[in-house]
C-alpha cells in the first residue's frame, strides 16, 4: 500500500475511533467553536468602539483573521501526533512507532486526525467569508476564481507553515521530553498575531514573523490580494502570489529537522 | 554466519541530574551535572537460527536496551551488530519489516479498533500480499483462539486475550525473528501456559528464532534452550539452564525421615556416615526425625549418602532436590553486581 493510500486508512480509522465517542466529539467542538469565537468578538468590540485600526477596517481585519485561523485549525488536526510526541515518548509509544516498516513522519501524522478542530474551522470560515464578502462588495480586484486560486495557495502555505512548526516542536520534546509550551508562541500566538496587520507591530516583532517564522508571508500579503489593498509598508502588489512558498519552504526545513532528531532520539535513548 | 551477531557494543546513557540543595533551582539554570550510567558494556554474544534465548536480568540491567538495539530503535555508541547481515539502526525500515517485536507492557494494536481490523491495518502497513496474509492471518486466529473476540476492540479484551491478539500481530509478516518483552507479565496462570505453548510450537514448527525477556523463571524453565543474564550492563551467564543449575548450584537437598534403630530419638550420626559428612564438608541437621542435608554430589554422591545413611538408621521418606533456578539467578545477581541493583533477598 503507498504512502498516500495508508495515510488516508489511518486517517479513516482515526476518524471513526473518534466517533465512538460522539457526545464527547460533539462538546469538544463547540467548546471550541465557542472559546475562538469568544476571541473574535473581543475584536469586534474593539472596532465597534474604535472604528479603525490605523486606517484598517473591521472586514478586513476578518479576512486576516480568518485567513489564520482556517489554516491553524487544518495544521492543528493533522499534527496531534506530532503535538503529542512528549507524551508518546514518555509512555513508550513512539517505539512503535518506530518498529513499523514505514516512514516515521506518515505514522506521525497518521496517528489521529483530530475533528474536533472543526469548530475552530468553522468559525474561522464563517468569518473569512464575511470578511471576503464586504471585500468584494467594495471592489476588491480578483473576481471569484481569482479569489478561490489565491485564498487557496495561501492557505496551503499556512497550513505547511503550521505543521512545519509542529514537527519543530516534536523534535524539541525528544530533547526535553514534556510537550514545551514555549513553541505555543509560534502556534496559537502566530495566529493571533496573524489576526492583525503586521504593520501595526513593532520591528523586531514584524521581522521575526517574516524572515524567521514566515507567517506574515503565508498571512498577510495574500489577504493583501483578496482585500484589494497595497502594503503600508510598500511591498509590490504582486508579492502575495508568490510569498506563500516560504511556508512549503519552512515545512521543508523542518523534515531536514525531523531527520537529525530522529538520529538524535537513537544515540541517546531518553 | 550467525543470524544475529552482537560484537562489544557498548551504550551510555548521559541523564542532566537535578542539583538540589539552597539555590539549587537557579544553578540549574546555569550548570547542570551530568550522570552517566552504563547501560551496556563491551556487550557480546551471536545467536543462530532457530534458537530461543531467554534473556533476564534484574531491572535496569540493561535487558530493555539490548532489545532496543537489535530492534532499531537505538544506536549504540561503539560496537557492531548485524541481523540478517543489517545494520538495526542503519537499515530500520528494512530490518523491522523481518522482525517481530511484542512489548508486554504495552499494546501494538489500535486501542479502539477490533482486533481483525487492527490486523488488516498491519497487512498494509507491512505491505503484505492478500492471499498470503490471509493465510497466515486465519492460521494464528486458529492457534491462538482469539476466534471468540476477534470482532472485540482492544480495549475490551482481557489481559490474556490482548496478549495472544499481540503475539498474532507481530506474527502477520512472518518474521523469522521475534522478540518478546515480557510476554507473560501480569497474566494468570492458563494464559502464561497459552502463551508459552505458543511460543515453542512456532520455535520448534517454524523455525522462528526467539529471544525472550522476562522476570518468570517458570518461562524459561519451561521454553529456553539457552539462557543469557545479564546484570549491570555485562553478560555474566550464557548458556544451557541446566548447565547454569549443575556449574553454579550442583548442591542437592536432601530430606531424609528417619526412625532409630533402637527406638527413642534419632541420635546424630555416627562412625562412617559421620566420618564421610565431615570428609565432604556437607552441612546438615537433624530435628524431630528428619534430616536434611545440603551436600555437594560431586564430594559426596547422593546414592552413597543414602546408603550410609540407612546403615544407621530405618528410613521412612526420602526426598532430593535441586536448588531452584530463582536462587541461582538471585545467587548470580548478587555475585556479579555491579553495586546499583543490588538484590533486596538475602540468603
Amino acid at each position: 500500500m503507498t504512502g498516500t493510500r495508508l495515510y488516508w486508512r489511518l486517517v479513516g480509522i482515526s476518524i471513526r475511533s473518534q466517533m465512538q465517542y460522539k457526545v464527547s466529539f460533539i462538546l469538544q467542538s463547540l467548546g471550541q467553536m465557542i472559546v475562538t469565537g469568544g476571541e473574535f468578538l473581543g475584536i469586534w468590540a474593539l472596532f465597534d468602539r474604535f472604528g479603525t485600526l490605523q486606517e484598517w477596517a473591521f472586514h478586513e481585519i476578518a479576512v486576516l483573521y480568518g485567513l489564520a485561523n482556517v489554516a491553524f485549525s487544518v495544521a492543528d488536526a493533522l499534527t496531534n501526533g506530532f503535538d503529542s510526541a512528549g507524551y508518546l515518548i514518555r509512555k513508550g509509544e513512539f517505539d512503535r512507532v518506530m518498529v513499523r516498516p514505514r516512514s516515521t513522519v506518515l505514522l506521525l501524522l497518521g496517528y489521529e486526525f483530530t475533528v474536533r478542530r472543526i469548530g475552530r474551522f468553522l468559525q474561522g470560515a464563517a468569518i473569512l467569508s464575511y470578511g471576503l464578502v464586504v471585500s468584494s462588495e467594495s471592489g476588491a480586484p480578483l473576481g471569484l476564481v481569482g479569489t478561490a486560486a489565491t485564498l487557496l495557495w495561501a492557505i496551503v502555505g499556512a497550513v505547511a507553515l503550521f505543521v512545519g512548526i509542529r514537527i519543530i516542536q516534536a523534535c524539541v520534546s525528544f530533547k526535553t521530553v514534556q510537550s514545551i509550551e514555549v513553541m505555543n508562541v509560534f502556534t496559537y500566538g502566530g495566529v493571533y498575531a496573524s489576526g492583525y496587520p503586521f504593520t501595526i507591530y513593532v520591528r523586531w516583532f514584524r521581522m521575526l514573523f517574516t524572515y524567521g517564522v514566515p507567517l506574515a508571508a503565508v498571512t498577510y500579503y495574500p489577504a493583501l490580494l483578496l482585500m484589494g489593498r497595497l502594503d503600508p509598508g510598500g511591498a509590490v502588489r504582486w508579492i502575495g502570489w508568490v510569498s506563500p512558498i516560504a511556508g512549503v519552504a519552512f515545512l521543508m526545513v523542518s523534515l531536514v529537522i525531523w531527520r537529525f532528531a530522529l538520529r538524535w532520539y537513537s544515540s541517546t535513548g531518553t | 554466519m550467525a543470524l544475529i551477531e552482537v560484537d562489544s557494543i557498548c551504550k551510555r546513557y548521559v541523564r542532566r541530574a537535578r542539583t538540589t540543595g539552597r539555590g539549587a533551582a537557579l544553578r540549574g539554570l546555569f550548570v547542570r551535572e551530568k550522570v552517566v550510567t552504563d547501560a551496556l558494556s563491551d556487550v557480546s554474544f551471536t545467536i543462530e537460527a532457530g534458537e530461543l534465548v531467554g534473556y533476564i536480568g534484574p531491572n535496569g540491567a540493561g535487558k530493555s536496551t539490548t532489545v532496543k538495539l537489535l530492534a532499531g530503535i537505538l544506536t549504540p555508541d561503539s560496537g557492531t551488530c548485524r541481523i540478517n547481515g543489517l545494520v538495526p539502526w542503519e537499515e530500520r525500515r528494512e530490518h523491522v519489516a523481518r522482525i517481530g517485536v511484542v512489548f508486554g507492557q504495552r499494546t501494538q494494536l489500535w486501542w479502539d479498533l477490533p482486533v481483525i481490523e487492527s490486523f488488516d491495518l498491519l497487512a498494509d502497513i507491512y505491505r503484505l500480499d492478500r492471499t498470503h496474509y490471509e493465510t497466515t492471518r486465519d492460521r494464528l486466529i486458529d492457534r491462538l483462539s482469539i476466534g471468540p473476540f476477534l470482532e472485540q476492540p482492544v480495549r475490551q479484551l482481557s489481559l490474556g486475550q490482548r496478549m495472544r491478539a499481540d503475539l498474532a500481530a507481530s506474527l502477520l509478516h512472518r518474521p523469522r525473528i521475534l522478540f518478546l518483552d515480557e510476554p507473560t507479565i501480569g497474566l494468570d496462570a492458563p494464559g502464561k501456559l497459552a502463551i508459552r505453548d505458543f511460543v515453542r510450537t512456532i520455535n520448534a514448527e517454524e523455525g522462528v528464532t526467539v529471544i525472550l525477556t522476562t522476570h518468570d523463571m517458570d518461562d524459561i524453565e519451561a521454553l529456553s534452550s539457552r539462557l543469557m543474564i545479564i546484570n549491570s550492563g555485562r553478560i555474566v551467564a550464557d548458556g544451557a539452564p541446566s548447565i547454569l543449575t549443575d556449574e553454579l548450584a550442583r548442591n542437592r537437598e536432601v530430606v531424609v525421615d528417619v526412625t532409630p534403630a533402637h527406638g527413642g530419638e534419632a541420635r546424630p550420626p555416627e562412625g562412617t556416615l559421620a566420618a564421610a559428612l565431615e570428609r565432604s564438608r556437607t552441612r546438615w541437621s537433624l530435628e524431630g526425625g528428619r534430616f536434611r542435608f545440603d551436600v555437594d554430589p560431586t564430594v559426596l554422591s547422593v546414592p552413597e549418602l543414602i546408603r550410609l545413611v540407612g546403615e544407621q538408621y530405618t528410613m521412612r521418606d526420602i526426598s532430593i532436590e535441586t536448588a531452584p533456578i530463582e536462587e541461582v539467578v538471585r545467587r548470580i545477581y548478587a555475585r556479579t553486581d555491579g553495586g546499583a541493583n543490588a538484590p533486596t533477598a538475602s540468603s
